[in-house]
């Protein structure tokens, strides 16, 4: 399975994200430059966190209207698999490819510590390999987390099950102590928290790989197995 | 050339960490008699004259400038003085 990892001017965990899949995992990967990038060879795009464009304007707002984010559309249109982390997430949310925004958080810190979550929905091809509920610890790095969106999209959330983790300790005010949704379609996840930097028990955790390993899994069932 | 003032706050509704600091900071320093404070954007820009400018500038700030799930937006057109 290939994957491409998108880099901004700012991104700052491409190499996290890409050294997971690659190293850990043993796929391939690739850093792709934002642009005159071209997106068909791959299986799956991961949006990396950061600072893209130093956070001018919005986080992501800047990224979400560049020329590799039509090629992202198009990807996520064709049911393959997009991840955005932290930064990626704002970018999605910028992008309109996830519903909601992000606010400051609560306490205006910068955050950088682990978080107790909890896999909210574990029938995704992203939490495929995680147990129902089960309750996971990733690192948080983030100023502005704070998942907001109305009531009416709260339940549309709710209804569709795209709700996927959520803080068992809210850290950052995020509504319905959301920390990472779904689309409906169930091929593009954001994800506020990093599971990239837990994918070695030896650096703190390694509850985050199965994140990879889902895609992969699901990937490989329904690709491989037909060949 | 046209002058265009964009303004840009957070809707009614959505809360504002940033302005609950500042209101805190204004408790402080003895002005007790702030109830709210909420904190927005101010953008210049200067724009060649076209036709339909208001429709322009509106689209920049529903595609860009303004976030239209957290923020809302008004701006000002006006003719830019030329320095």
């Amino acid at each position: 399975m290939k994957f491409a990892v998108i880099v901004f001017p700012g991104s700052n965990c491409d190499r996290d994200m890409y050294h997971a899949v690659k190293d850990v995992l043993g796929e391939e990967a690739e850093l792709v430059w934002y642009e005159n990038s071209n997106l068909e060879n791959y299986d799956a795009i991961l949006l990396p966190g950061g600072f893209s464009y130093g956070d001018y304007l919005r986080s992501g707002s800047v990224a979400a209207t560049s020329d590799v984010m039509k090629q992202i559309k198009e990807h996520a249109a064709k049911g393959k698999p997009v991840l955005g982390v932290c930064n990626g997430f704002q970018i999605l949310l910028e992008a309109g490819l996830l519903p909601g925004a992000m606010l400051r958080n609560k306490n205006l810190a910068f955050m950088c510590h682990q978080e107790a979550l909890r896999v909210a929905n574990n029938t995704t091809i992203f939490t495929q390999s995680y147990a129902e509920n089960e309750v996971v610890r990733f690192p948080i790095a983030h100023g502005e987390g704070n998942y907001y969106c109305d009531e009416e999209t709260l339940n549309e959330l709710k209804q569709h099950h795209q709700i996927v983790f959520t803080y068992e300790n809210n850290p950052n005010g995020s509504t319905s102590d959301i920390a990472g949704i779904i689309n409906k379609q169930g091929n593009v996840l954001g994800l506020m928290p990093h599971p990239e930097r837990a994918v070695e028990a030896i650096i703190g955790s390694d509850d985050g790989l199965k994140v990879f390993q889902s895609i992969v899994r699901n990937w490989r069932e329904s690709h491989v197995a037909n060949v | 050339m046209k002058k265009v003032t964009v303004f840009i706050t957070l809707k009614q509704g959505v809360l504002d960490p940033q302005g609950k600091a500042i209101q805190t900071s204004l408790h402080s320093l003895g002005f007790q008699e702030v109830e709210d404070a909420r904190v927005g954007k101010y953008i210049e820009l200067h724009v060649e004259d076209h036709e339909n400018v208001d429709e322009r500038v509106k689209e920049m700030c529903d595609k860009l400038l303004a976030n239209p799930v957290i923020e809302d937006y008004r701006f000002e057109v006006e003719e830019a003085v030329r320095s």
